[in-house]
């Protein structure tokens, strides 16, 4: 099978948890995490997080855990395909 | 490779605070084989196909835009020109086609279906003509219905007695959906030169030279186009060219890929990408607001032409770097009402509508949504409709008219269209009459640019 990876950011406010938080919806869903970064962009939080998503069907649903985290700690996070970057920044 | 950090960020950025976006996945769909002398028939064979060929549409794009986090704002249809399927149905019966399509667009929940179209630029026949009476009811009657007229093209020239009827057409529809403010007029575009494979609305249709079904990509993204100019206030006009280029090339790439993966995934072939900056009412996602960008106080003003021609070429070059089938129109479009910009211009009388016609010869359409005085006469509008073709034959470029004339409202009044056709103020024409011109009819020759051979 081949290998899914996406890209997970995370937007917000910096607060105390928050990588905590979004690692515990990957590991309860099985997703590794192949890499973590994380920089300020604007005066907000940023973290990006390449994970192998191969077996994960429905994507959307772990959006919508995600989601319940974003709204509980007000920050933004989405979860995209690597594909998209790919295609943007490479010929 | 790996992608670094700051590429992902940009990505990220572009899709959040720019406002990046599929603007509409379009499936043409041909609707040839579904003739039928039998109208009920017809009816039949028309939803089915239809509703067969998008009836995962809406699913398919919603589910990719999911995984892959970039919006895909509309979905949508175009089919064959109606009037290719006519035969010898009545007006009543055409109406009762465009219901049909009505019909089937809520099916497929899409919000436009295009292709209720006529291509009329040299003759008109028979159910061409029936099509064109039956299109003021249509578009009244319907919701989601939109309706193009090709009336001449560089290789036929102009159909005058086809630009004539048109102004009488539109004043119809316009009447006929008084109390919308003539909503009927803002689906119905005339145009000289059109595309086969344009995903944008309201002028969408499927092509005679297209296959049974096809998936073409409409992308935009002004707002990432005006923030990367932001960034960069000191470059002078070539850097800026080649900023517009890089940022044009990354917006395709989105929406080639994303229209690739929505066309297999339905089982249809990929057409084209249209690579256009299309401006919605959103803040900062203004075509004029990148002119005024790159230099001009507000648009209209002296320059913007030079601006948006410089625009409108860096966002093709960029585009075609990027994806082997950039199609549709691929430019920029400049509607007056779907652009906060340009309706400050003309609120500050900055922009006129002769301005807009000159900018039309440097840009991918024509005069857009454009609300005008509800007293204008039909021959007037057939004139403006006139103009506007002779520029896009004379060009070799497409050009369109979607003019409005708002039944009871005069100039300077603002009208409210609703959702993704925003707001216009009205704007006057000319006073001086062109009647002489328009009852001459007969066609405009095609010009010395037409004998390529």
């Amino acid at each position: 099978m081949d290998k899914k990876r996406a890209v997970v950011s995370v937007v917000g406010k910096d607060q105390i948890g928050i990588i905590a938080n979004v690692t515990k919806v990957l590991s309860e869903n099985k997703v590794n995490i192949l890499d973590i970064s994380q920089t300020i962009l604007q005066d907000f939080f940023t973290m990006i997080m390449i994970v192998d998503v191969s077996h994960i069907k429905d994507l959307g649903y772990l959006q919508s855990q995600l989601n319940e985290v974003a709204d509980r700690m007000h920050l933004k996070i989405n979860i995209q395909l690597e594909e998209i970057f790919q295609a943007m920044h490479r010929i | 490779m790996n992608i670094s950090l700051n590429e992902m960020m940009e990505t990220i950025r572009m899709v959040q605070i720019e406002n990046l976006d599929i603007r509409t996945v379009t499936m043409g769909i041909n609707l040839k084989d579904c003739a039928d002398p039998d109208i009920e028939k017809m009816k039949e064979k028309i939803y089915k196909k239809i509703v067969n060929y998008a009836g995962n549409l809406k699913e398919v794009a919603e589910e990719t835009e999911r995984e892959f986090g970039i919006p895909i704002i509309n979905k949508r249809i175009s089919v064959t020109p109606v009037a290719e399927i006519l035969g010898n149905a009545t007006r009543v019966q055409a109406v009762e086609i465009a219901k049909t399509l009505d019909e089937a667009a809520k099916a497929t929940g899409v919000d436009f279906l295009g292709g209720f179209s006529a291509l009329v630029h040299k003759g008109m026949t028979k159910s061409d003509e029936t099509l064109i009476d039956a299109i003021p009811e249509s578009l009244t009657v319907t919701e989601r219905v939109c309706s193009s007229v090709s009336i001449g093209n560089t290789k036929a020239g102009i159909n005058m007695d086809a630009v004539r009827k048109m102004g009488t057409i539109i004043k119809e529809a316009a009447e006929m959906t008084k109390d919308r403010n003539g909503i009927a007029c803002a689906k119905l575009v005339v145009f000289c030169n059109p595309v086969e494979d344009n995903p944008f609305m309201a002028g969408a249709f499927h092509g005679s030279g297209e296959g049974d079904a096809v998936l073409n990509v409409g992308v935009s993204g002004p707002g990432v186009v005006l923030h990367a100019l932001r960034r960069h206030p000191e470059a002078d006009l070539g850097e800026v060219a080649e900023i517009i280029k890089k940022t044009a090339f990354k917006i395709t790439r989105a929406g080639e890929l994303i229209g690739r993966v929505v066309a297999e995934r339905l089982g249809v072939p990929f057409g084209i990408m249209d690579l256009s900056l299309a401006p919605t009412n959103a803040v900062n996602d203004s075509v004029a607001e990148i002119l005024e960008e790159i230099g001009v106080e507000r648009v209209g003003t002296h320059g913007t032409i030079a601006a948006l021609a410089l625009m409108n070429d860096a966002v093709k070059k960029g585009g075609a770097m990027a994806s082997s089938y950039v199609g549709g129109l691929s430019g920029a479009f400049i509607p007056v009402s779907e652009d906060n910009g340009m309706i400050r211009g003309v609120l500050e009388q900055s922009l006129s509508l002769e301005k807009l016609e000159a900018m039309t010869c440097v840009c991918s359409v024509g005069l857009d949504m454009i609300a005008v005085t509800g007293d204008v006469s039909p021959e007037a509008l057939s004139a403006i409709i006139a103009d506007e073709a002779a520029i896009g034959m004379v060009n070799k470029k497409t050009t369109a008219v979607r003019i409005i004339p708002v039944p009871g409202k005069k100039e300077g009044e603002m009208v409210e269209f609703g959702g993704l056709l925003g707001r216009a103020p009205v704007m006057g024409v000319n006073e001086y009459s062109s009647e002489k011109l328009i009852r001459r009819g007969g066609r405009i020759p095609a010009p010395i640019q037409a004998l390529t051979n």
